[in-house]
């Protein structure tokens, strides 16, 4: 038997595929680093240390961005401390208790699905109808902010604190039940532990979405006029792409500047959150 | 039942040790006695009658699906955990019936130890999953004897004593095993179940874990389900030969235990028909 070679069609075929397959690639990577390159040249003149640290100013020479950054620190690390102990509670509650026999876990389960794709503007409203004026009448304050954007970000922690669950093997929690160990034991010291790089990197994606949402916040009536940063729950805010909106919505080209520099502000700030992200995944998996 | 000292295999390597020649009215450590476990109302093993007794080695064998595993996990109540499984009849431990309504299964599974087929350590250090059981049992004593004398009984400290620190999973599939048999041990249980403890394993590794349960049988009464009917014949004193029929116009399949007596006699001289024809290979 000889070894027939490869037809030519096959050959230019494979090649094609591959070739398509890297454009893909390509477009997507290009597209991200013209849009930062734009915005950084845009920025440039006004990307140094005074848009970190001065305030708000109807002079644009002298404004910054310090307010709106301590602001989205605030919310955003609010956010966290709501979102994370409740999401991965009710993870745990549908992985590990729930019955998938009852209608009722069913249907929650259907929800939190459906709500991971509600837009955001809808949560706004909820918030500003509940939060801030209604049942609960805490104002426009960081703390009805971190309530609303937790909402909005609930269902995405729920949803991958499940997967980081799920993918922890049932042979685990059969060792450890062997062993004695209660149903709580067993997730307690061993499906959390295993599963916690899935959760953080979960967490922290979703928070990412917090971050550059303006939508809700403004809707809320986040302040874009802030010349003080936030000192407490109860204090008013402004946060990153609120800030940013308001700069580019003047007439003036030195806001747009600004506008820019502060869109740099922000992105460094994602980029420092996924790099804890994977620093946390990649620490937990040293350690097994 | 039969007089466990008169029905002991004779030949060699099967001669079980000293401790072993308890007169037969002692109380055997699980009683079995018409045990029916069902799956959602339908049985999957019916009549089943067991003694299991300390210092033995008890081999449960049988085709596939005859619900040797089932039996097993009888005894630990980790049938519990399958949604719609039931237990009818007695399971009794050391004369406690531990189906009784206020017997906790997770008490139950304190005194009763498993190995699983594949083994299944902990994502952590060879000592945290050795530690795993003594610190959720609030065993008191130094930690660092309670690990050391598990991993010299699973005959496994020698080879992990420099690497106690290290991740489990950086071991070999027989070392994996031992360290499951020693955190198995590590709680003081009187039995240890082994659900076909070797069927992932390579001989060299199940030569080990053979030999390990011979020397684990001078203190533990072992029930060991295996598919390897050379293994029980090697390493058991008494075999439980299952079948599985079928029942009900063919609509269901339940196991149940053919003969229960010595393996010698299983292997050599069994009085079921049935049995022969297993044990000679002439069918399964």
């Amino acid at each position: 038997m000889r070894i027939a070679p490869t037809s030519q069609r096959e050959r230019v075929l494979g090649g094609l595929f591959r070739a398509a397959l890297f454009v893909s690639l390509a477009v997507g990577i290009l597209t991200l680093i013209w849009l930062i390159f734009s915005v950084v040249k845009e920025g440039w003149p006004r990307l140094n240390l005074d848009v970190l640290f001065h305030f708000p100013s109807s002079n644009p020479e002298l404004a910054g961005a310090q307010s709106a950054i301590m602001g989205t620190i605030w919310v955003v690390g609010m956010t966290a401390v709501i979102t994370i102990p409740i999401g991965v509670g009710a993870a745990i509650y549908l992985e590990e208790y729930a019955d998938r026999d009852r209608w009722w876990n069913r249907l929650i389960e259907l929800n939190i699905q459906n709500l991971a794709a509600v837009p955001s503007i809808v949560y706004g409203i909820l918030g500003l109808a509940f939060f801030v004026r209604g049942f609960l009448g805490l104002g426009q304050t960081v703390l009805a902010a971190a309530l609303t954007l937790s909402l909005l970000v609930l269902p995405i922690v729920i949803i991958s604190s499940r997967e980081a669950i799920r993918a922890v093997p049932d042979s685990i929690r059969q060792g450890a039940l062997a062993l004695g160990a209660t149903q709580w034991q067993t997730i307690w010291r061993q499906v959390l532990p295993a599963s916690i790089p899935g959760m953080a990197t979960g967490s922290i994606l979703a928070l990412s979405r917090a971050i550059g949402e303006a939508a809700p916040l403004v809707l809320l009536g986040g302040l874009t006029f802030i010349t003080f940063n936030p000192e407490g729950l109860d204090s008013a805010f402004t946060v990153l792409p609120i800030q940013i909106f308001n700069w580019i919505s003047r007439p003036q080209q030195e806001f747009h500047v600004l506008a820019a520099a502060a869109i740099v502000v922000l992105l460094v700030l994602l980029v420092a959150m996924n790099g804890i992200a994977i620093f946390l995944r990649n620490k937990y998996q040293r350690k097994w | 039942m039969t007089d466990p000292v008169a029905q002991r295999p004779v030949v060699a390597p099967n001669t079980p040790p000293e401790s072993a020649d308890a007169p037969a009215c002692a109380e055997p450590v699980f009683r079995l006695r018409d045990v029916v476990v069902s799956y959602a109302d339908v049985p999957a093993v019916k009549d089943i009658d067991l003694d299991v007794q300390a210092n033995h080695i008890t081999a449960l064998i049988g085709p596939s699906g005859c619900g040797k595993s089932t039996v097993l996990r009888c005894l630990n109540r980790m049938n519990d955990l399958v949604l719609d499984a039931s237990v009818r009849g007695q399971v009794l431990y050391h004369g406690q019936d531990i189906y009784a309504s206020h017997v906790d299964p997770v008490e139950v599974r304190k005194l009763v130890g498993m190995v699983f087929q594949k083994p299944n350590p902990f994502p952590k250090s060879i000592y945290d999953n050795i530690a795993f059981g003594p610190r959720v049992l609030g065993m008191k004593g130094n930690m660092d004897e309670i690990v050391e004398r598990a991993l010299r009984r699973a005959a496994l400290w020698d080879e992990v004593k420099d690497r106690l620190k290290q991740s489990a999973y950086g071991m070999s599939g027989g070392q994996q095993q031992r360290l499951c048999i020693a955190r198995a041990l590590a709680t003081d249980p009187d039995v240890i179940l082994m659900d076909e403890p070797c069927s992932a394993l390579d001989p060299i590794s199940t030569a080990r874990i053979e030999d390990l349960l011979l020397e684990l049988r001078r203190s533990y009464a072992i029930v060991i389900v295996t598919h390897n009917m050379q293994q029980a014949a090697r390493v058991s004193d008494r075999t439980a030969f299952f079948t599985v029929d079928l029942d009900e116009g063919e609509r269901h399949r339940t196991g149940r235990i053919v003969e229960f007596d010595s393996t010698e006699r299983i292997f050599q001289n069994p009085a079921d028909p049935r049995t022969e024809a297993y044990v000679t290979g002439k069918v399964g």
